[in-house]
């Protein structure tokens, strides 16, 4: 409904013009925010540079003179302060990203686990749930912190397979050397996940057409591993493990992840893990039962219904909330600060000290949270708008 | 996150306060001294806990040398060194919370640098302890020196000045390391006893408490000898109010200067009625005006040696048994350290 259409017959005097008192507020409104902002910044400039506080962001650029534990690219103690900030940006962004994937994986599994008719895994989902929720993400955080300190020392380290380790110096396992065929095998997983789309969009064409269902998990599986798979094999199927192994203090080589990092990682997404169990289960009993009974009664298979019946509902109530879910989890990160995991706020916090200037280095950390929320924002608005139901 | 976005918070209302406060004239006390003296008590910012310098009993009693310079400083501007509220702060918050007047003071093991005196806006009197940053090592790992540490993971606080040394030291020696940087003190050393680290890096003088009462058996861990940089530890203040700053400077020379002249908290009455010399006559009050011309009570220094004690006295007290830390450098001048007081006249 636009603004003209409200538009009052004029009596008298334009004050009582609806739509030319709601511009009035809203200007004076901006106007407002606008000086108590104003206010705000010219406060600050004017008594950091009465007390003599350096001001400016000529820091970003001087050498930092700080090593920082684990990065994502290269850095030096010789490196500015805006790369260590980028290092930071990095692990948050790391620690976030993986976060997001699993504890959705873990909270979809939770969430129809807890409305399975199997005693067993309803039971182990809802205690997962109550205990993952009612417990602070401080905790949880510290708590694994703490448990990843109590493992044994790397000379007596665990070992779940040969040639990965579990100790107090975090998890380290084999990992695949660099090799420049990689790159070409991940546009072949895009091209796979690109034929996956389009056989899915075929056979529900055929299927609207014809009446005929075409099964596509497992030819839509052989497509998405088929299609990188062919692409390694044409590179002669290059693979050398770097396998780690213990040299002087620490393991060297293979994939190293930080205790920190394992702690983090596990603490948040076990609490964003649970949330997410709640919002599918009521997602999937918010689809009447009705509808589930009449998919039966014209003979739709059972898993026809839960592809084709229920999930498609069942989304429009899900993903609103798990947006939410993403962003708390983003901003959770932050709690790395606590077990020394050095994400954003972590080399945020040692910036501003080795600096003194802690309006900018927090400028810059609530900066960049707002951008990473909004691009996770603007990434699920578009993900609701397709799954949404068209009403029609 | 919610701390920074406090400080951050802090700041602004501090500095939207202290706008008023401005241009004082110098008969009357300047603003802090004006603040503490209404308030009746000094906010003192201090270490969350070590050994030495600043921790608190089991009865909540804090005990340290940092800690006895705040009651030095209220005993000469209040006369009583008990009326002191101690704030407990990290190394990332303990200049912002100077910065924005939450504490009036820092005297929290904190390095003089010319970063710290300059851009961030701050003064700091005469060092009151030199020391150097140090490493603790477990024995079992079978490091005996620094050129032994290559490849280790090295448990320190963030925005130290030991953060920094070690990147110069270990980039000077071309050996790689794993930083673990806690802000919070017991993480910190928590990680290293349980093994996250092989080794715990501070100030030197800091290692000895944690050896002697975080480790489960002392005997396990060495401190590795050398001290490989110079930190001298002093009392900040904010810059900008003078006043404030001269008494921090001269409460500290005077603890120097009665240790040099033998007074102590126990003959300090005694020879002030009694002495003939001039100086010990000026510092506790009997004859001159030093009180006045810092705009204090004339017996200030005669109160922060009856209850606080000379520099010998505080040294004594927070580095006696059980840690028994050498005075090396500590010492007075006149005994090949440091400590060196300024004339008092």
């Amino acid at each position: 409904m636009s603004a003209s259409d409200n538009k009052q017959p004029t009596q008298g005097s334009f004050i009582y013009d609806q739509w030319f008192r709601s511009i009035v507020y809203q200007v004076l409104l901006a106007v407002g925010l606008g000086y108590v902002g104003w206010a705000l910044f010219s406060n600050v400039i004017e008594n950091l540079d009465r007390q003599g506080i350096a001001t400016g962001w000529d820091f970003l650029w001087t050498a930092s003179g700080f090593d920082i534990g684990e990065s994502v690219i290269e850095y030096d103690a010789g490196d500015s302060y805006g790369r260590a900030l980028l290092v930071g940006f990095l692990n948050t962004l790391r620690v976030a990203f993986l976060g997001i994937i699993f504890a959705t994986i873990l909270g979809v599994f939770m969430g129809i686990a807890r409305v399975s008719k199997n005693w067993l895994l309803s039971t182990i989902s809802s205690w997962f749930v109550e205990i993952g929720r009612n417990v602070p993400v401080v905790l949880h955080v510290i708590f694994w912190g703490t448990i990843i300190l109590l493992l044994p020392q790397p000379r007596d380290a665990m070992i779940p397979f040969e040639g990965a380790f579990i100790m107090n110096r975090g998890i380290v396992m084999p990992f695949p050397v660099y090799n420049d065929a990689y790159p070409w095998v991940g546009l072949g997983l895009i091209a796979g996940i690109v034929g996956v789309v389009l056989l899915n969009r075929w056979a529900q064409r055929k299927r609207e057409r014809t009446g005929q269902y075409v099964g596509t998990l497992w030819s839509g599986l052989a497509v998405l591993i088929g299609c990188p798979l062919v692409v390694w094999l044409a590179f002669g199927a290059p693979l050398i493990w770097d396998v780690p192994s213990l040299q002087g203090f620490n393991f060297k080589g293979g994939l190293q992840l930080s205790p920190e990092f394992v702690a983090l990682f596990v603490g948040i997404t076990v609490y964003t893990a649970s949330f997410i169990a709640e919002i599918v289960r009521s997602g999937i009993q918010s689809v009447p039962g009705g509808q589930i009974e009449a998919a039966g009664a014209v003979g739709l298979r059972q898993g026809f219904i839960m592809r084709y019946v229920v999930i498609p509902q069942a989304l429009r109530v899900i993903v609103p909330p798990t947006a939410s879910q993403y962003l708390s989890l983003t901003k959770n990160s932050s709690l790395g600060v606590l077990i020394g995991y050095p994400d954003l706020v972590n080399i945020g916090n040692t910036t501003l000290n080795q600096t003194g200037q802690a309006v900018e280095a927090i400028t810059i950390m609530m900066l960049v949270y707002l951008a990473i929320s909004i691009v996770i924002s603007l990434f699920m608005n578009f993900y609701n708008r397709v799954v949404a139901i068209k009403e029609r | 996150m919610t701390k920074s976005i406090k400080t951050f918070a802090a700041l602004a209302i501090a500095g939207a306060v202290s706008m008023t406060s401005v241009g004082v004239a110098l008969a009357e006390d300047g603003p802090t001294v004006k603040a503490v003296k209404e308030r009746g008590e000094v906010l003192c910012g201090v270490h969350q806990g070590r050994y030495g310098f600043a921790i608190a009993d089991n009865q909540g009693k804090w005990k340290g040398l940092d800690v006895d310079y705040c009651r030095a400083v209220a005993a000469a501007v209040l006369g009583d060194s008990e009326k002191v509220k101690y704030i407990p702060l990290g190394s990332v918050q303990r200049f912002p919370a100077l910065q924005s007047g939450e504490v009036d003071m820092l005297s929290r093991t904190t390095t003089v640098t010319l970063t710290r005196d300059s851009a961030l806006g701050l003064n700091f009197g005469p060092p009151t302890f030199y020391t150097g940053t140090g490493f603790m090592v477990r024995k079992s790992i079978g490091a005996t020196k620094v050129e032994d540490l290559a490849g280790a993971a090295v448990c320190v606080f963030p925005g130290s000045t030991t953060e920094k040394n070690i990147a110069a030291l270990f980039a000077a020696k071309k050996m790689t390391y794993t930083p673990v940087v806690i802000e919070s003190s017991k993480q910190l050393v928590s990680s290293y006893m349980t093994g996250r680290c092989d080794v715990l890096s501070m100030d030197q003088a800091g290692l000895p408490g944690h050896q002697q009462f975080d480790a489960d058996n002392p005997a396990d861990h060495m401190i590795l000898p050398g001290v490989f940089s110079k930190e001298p530890l002093g009392v900040g203040v904010r810059a900008g109010d003078d006043q404030w700053f001269d008494i921090i400077k001269w409460v500290t020379h005077a603890t120097f200067n009665a240790e040099e002249w033998g007074i102590t908290s126990a003959n300090a009455a005694e020879l002030k009625a009694s002495t003939t010399d001039i100086n010990i006559q000026r510092l506790l009050g009997a004859k001159g005006d030093l009180g006045k011309k810092l705009g204090l009570e004339n017996d200030w220094a005669y109160n922060v040696i009856t209850q606080v004690g000379n520099y010998g006295e505080i040294y004594a007290r927070n580095w006696g048994p059980p840690l028994n830390l050498d005075r090396g450098i500590n010492n007075l001048w006149t005994n090949g350290g440091l400590m060196y007081g300024f004339p008092m006249k």
